[in-house]
């Protein structure tokens, strides 16, 4: 076998995103060993791209607002099947993860009276988004990447990590190949923090970059871990439209915290119709379906969506309030959004789904994997309100840092070792693609994922269309089997993509395979032939996916119970 | 169906050639959806960094018809397309493959510069005016694009005497940080190499988030070195006002 780089730490995480930076810099602070690596370069996770802002009840604009309302709004966005411990420790807190940022350096927009400043967003009671215009997510990255190299980790950029491996029970290790050489590389670890992002990538329209192809949801399946929720995937009711080639990209719900109107074809402000009291900043589940539905019914507008328009905000406070919408409709679209409405149409966004953590450590149901950020599960149930994934990157990859050394503490450093044989096939099953002359074209299989996910298992759903669509991923998968590349090993994106099809055709089965249990309709999950909530059944339980001998297994666990002094938060009507 | 004809250079360190392409025009399409055409149907094996396609998280430049450019921003639509396009990797860096080139010195470089440094103490009330002259620094996508063209490093080779435009902006805006107290004047002159910059400007034209580097950054903190150089007390009164 080829020989291979070792690198040994306490603590390896997987991802550089804002919960990945934000658990090595806890974990390094803790004294730990820590190597973060990554598969682009440091500062390009999806992270970067977040736009809308940063939520925590830091109570700056609107004084009312406290955790209670927080927490109280994320278990309604999330139709209550969140796990009510996580929300209940993300609202607590999230402000101090955020002024801590500050502290760190970032600069956020600011009240008259010096203060944070804080922005409308869809399902939040009041004005709680910290932000930074429309570019919060850089403001957040940079401050990380800036606090996170002077923290005495170790980085490796453009390293992607495709096999965990486990000395029994426990975690002992991740494998993978420098992207640049295409050579492969160990990282021996006591413990290991999974922030890997989400899964857009298995969606043609979607607002996610190549990295989304559910990495981390699959090294955690293989591994042994439960994922939980996995029919819940958020299609974020504004991606672009036109043209073409920008479809998906998204636009951020600023636009509507700040005051942007929807209409339809007809000049109508449809939202009155599906949410007269929210309107434009009901839940993301809504007001996506809502546009699905006008289009459906024959109003949408020239390109199939609907419009968006907040030029009626005048043109100095747009440019100022959301420079970068400004500038992507400009460039993009030749559409000036300070005169002319935009076109706009639901984009695969974020996906609730994950893998099943304990909220007070962030461990997964493996000893020492650990898992934070978009690729856990639980936080926001069957629908995430927005500003709640950057928060939750902060409070849960700090808690992962902590929880990951804690544990890593307990273990002794020769315990632990590493199955040669595991390797080697985890070598072999990299390498296949180079021996088949006549397999097929990764990309096209690609393409043909993304189009079955879109038309099988898209915003709405029923029984008959899940299910082709599983059959046409049983298809999918059977003719993955054999893929064909060219060209050597050094930085190949072809064969990059072997590896992540593969982990995309697992997720994409969870997706679809959940979508088809959960006979109701709830947030994100929109079964037509199930229109209504079935509080009694499927309103009590989560769904599971585990490996079982090789195969999908798919069951359901009863909800963690609330308590009742939180359930008369969630009750109560909070304001 | 009218086509682009795509010419990209294809090698690594060892050299290469440029390939051409013929690709399908659809409307608003940009570089980076060619190059994404050229992998999915002719070279699988085409090297290619990006991530957002929205020109959000700089990962995807290149040199565009030997302009150094974001090539998911640059709509084909706006190149004379009579001709072939033209896609190099950028200059500057060495080549890893293809479009792919190697800017590890810049992280390296950045590892260098002292981090934002609060006193113990501080009041964190900061007022929007304050803070915006930072926040404009704070906007750079770290693209490398006036790295690749400030003539200091794309045609001298001095990436061991000066930090690069980058960088300064990176410096200016921990320097004009308003809670900000350390002191990077030294380092400035010496390590960074600020006294190279000749402000040519071609930084501030390339930069895709429309930062003014030279003006806003470079300039300021050429004063604010030469006010120390030849009067020491204006450095400590301009410290002392920004607190
Ligand atoms: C356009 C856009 C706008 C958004 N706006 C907002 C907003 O305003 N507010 C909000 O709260 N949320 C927003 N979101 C959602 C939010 O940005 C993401 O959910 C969040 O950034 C995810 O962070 P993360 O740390 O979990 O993962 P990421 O930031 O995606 O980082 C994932 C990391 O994992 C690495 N990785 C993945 N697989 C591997 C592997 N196999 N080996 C090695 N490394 C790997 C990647 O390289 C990357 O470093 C937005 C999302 C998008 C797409
Ligand atoms: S202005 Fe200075 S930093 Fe910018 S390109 Fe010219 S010499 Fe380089
Ligand atoms: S300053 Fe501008 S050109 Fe330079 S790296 Fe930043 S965004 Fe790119
Ligand atoms: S791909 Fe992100 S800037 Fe071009």
């Amino acid at each position: 076998m080829e020989k291979y780089e070792t690198h040994k730490h306490d603590i390896i995480v997987i991802g550089a995103g804002g919960a990945g930076l934000r658990a090595a810099i806890d974990a390094s602070a803790r004294g730990a060993s820590v190597g973060l690596v990554c598969k682009s370069l440091l500062g390009k996770a999806h992270t970067v791209m977040a736009e809308g802002g940063v939520a925590a009840a830091l109570a700056n604009v609107d004084t009312g607002d406290g955790w209670k309302t927080h927490f109280h709004d994320t278990m309604h966005g999330g139709k209550l099947l969140n796990n009510w411990r996580m929300a209940q420790i993300h609202a607590q807190e999230a402000p101090e993860r955020v002024e801590e940022l500050e502290h760190w350096g970032a600069l956020f927009d600011r009240t008259k009276e010096g203060k944070i400043n804080q922005r409308a967003f869809g399902g939040h009671t009041w004005k709680r988004l910290a932000h930074i215009g429309d570019r919060t997510g850089l403001e957040m990255i940079r401050t990380l990447q800036d606090r996170g190299i002077h923290s005495g980790m170790d980085v490796y950029m453009e390293c992607t990590i495709t096999h965990l491996l486990k000395d029994g029970e426990r975690i002992s290790g991740a494998f993978g190949y420098w992207r640049e050489s295409g050579r492969f590389v160990l990282f021996q670890a006591k413990a290991i923090i999974l922030a890997t992002g989400g899964i857009g990538k298995s969606y043609k329209v979607t607002s996610n970059s190549w990295e989304y192809t559910g990495d981390g949801h699959t090294l955690a399946y293989d591994a042994g871990a439960d994922l939980i929720d996995m029919e819940f995937v958020q299609f974020h009711p504004t991606g672009m439209v036109w043209p073409p080639s920008v479809k998906g990209i998204l636009v951020t719900e600023a636009v509507r915290g700040e005051g942007g109107i929807l209409t339809n074809r007809e000049g109508k402000r449809f939202m009155e119709k599906y949410d007269p009291e929210r309107m434009e900043l009901s839940t993301r589940d809504i007001v996506a379906r809502s546009i699905y539905t006008e289009v459906l019914e024959g109003r949408g507008s020239p390109h199939g969506g609907a419009f968006l328009d907040i030029s009626h905000r005048g043109g100095d406070y747009v440019k100022k309030k959301l420079p970068s919408m400004y500038h992507q409709f400009k460039e993009f679209a030749e559409i000036d959004i300070t005169k002319e409405p935009m076109e706009v149409f639901p984009t695969t966004h974020y996906v609730m789904g994950g893998v099943r953590v304990d909220a007070e450590t962030t461990v997964s149901t493996v000893p020492g994997l650990f898992a934070a950020g978009e690729v856990a599960g639980g936080m926001h149930g069957a629908n995430r309100l927005g500003g709640n994934s950057l928060s939750d990157l902060l409070v849960f990859g700090r808690r992962a840092g902590q929880g990951a050394t804690e544990y890593a503490n307990k273990i002794n450093d020769n315990s632990l070792s590493i199955d040669d044989a595991e390797i080697e096939k985890a070598v072999k099953e990299m390498l296949e693609p180079y021996e088949n002359p006549h397999g097929e074209n990764p990309y096209t299989i690609h393409q043909a994922l993304q189009e079955a996910m879109g038309e099988y298992v898209g915003v709405f759903r029923t029984h008959e269309k899940i299910s082709e669509g599983i059959e046409e991923l049983e298809i999918l998968k059977e003719r993955a089997v054999t893929l064909k590349i060219e060209g050597s090993r050094m930085f190949n994106p072809g064969w990059h993509l072997c590896k992540d099809l593969k982990s995309m055709l697992i997720v994409s089965e969870a997706i679809a395979r959940c979508a088809l249990q959960r006979e109701e309709s709830r947030g994100a999950h929109s079964r037509v032939d199930f229109p209504g909530y079935d509080d009694e059944k499927w309103g009590k339980v989560n769904s599971v996916i585990s490996k079982d001998n090789g195969n999908m297994k798919i069951s359901t666990s009863p909800l963690p119970q609330m308590p009742e002094e939180l359930k008369s938060i969630v009750d109560g009507g909070y304001k | 169906m009218s086509v682009a004809r795509m010419r990209v250079y294809r090698g690594d360190s060892e050299g290469g050639r440029e390939m051409e392409y013929e690709v399908p025009l659809e409307e608003g399409m940009v570089v980076l959806d060619a190059l994404h055409f050229i992998q999915a149907n002719y070279d699988g094996d085409l090297a290619v960094r990006w991530n957002c396609k929205a020109a959000k998280c700089g990962s995807c430049s290149a040199e565009v018809n030997g302009m150094p450019s974001l090539t998911c921003k640059i709509r084909l639509d706006t190149l004379p397309l009579h001709q072939p396009i033209t896609v190099y990797p950028i200059k500057t860096f060495p080549i890893i493959k293809d479009l792919v080139t190697d800017v590890s010195w810049n992280y390296e470089v950045r590892k260098k510069i002292q981090p934002f440094t609060p006193a113990p103490d501080t009041d964190w009330t900061m007022y929007q005016e304050d803070v915006e002259r930072s926040q404009e620094f704070r906007k750079c996508i770290e693209c490398f694009l006036c790295q690749d063209v400030c003539h200091i490093l794309r045609n001298h080779d001095k990436k061991n005497e000066f930090f690069g435009p980058r960088m300064m902006i990176k410096m200016a805006e921990f320097e004009m940080h308003p809670l900000d107290t350390a002191d990077r004047k030294e380092q400035l002159r010496g390590e960074a190499g600020l006294g190279y910059c000749n402000i040519t400007k071609c930084c501030t034209e390339v930069c895709p988030e429309g930062i003014h580097i030279t003006d806003n950054a470079i300039i300021p903190l050429k004063e604010r070195v030469v006010d120390t150089y030849f009067d020491p007390l204006s450095w400590i009164f301009s410290k002392f006002k920004k607190n």
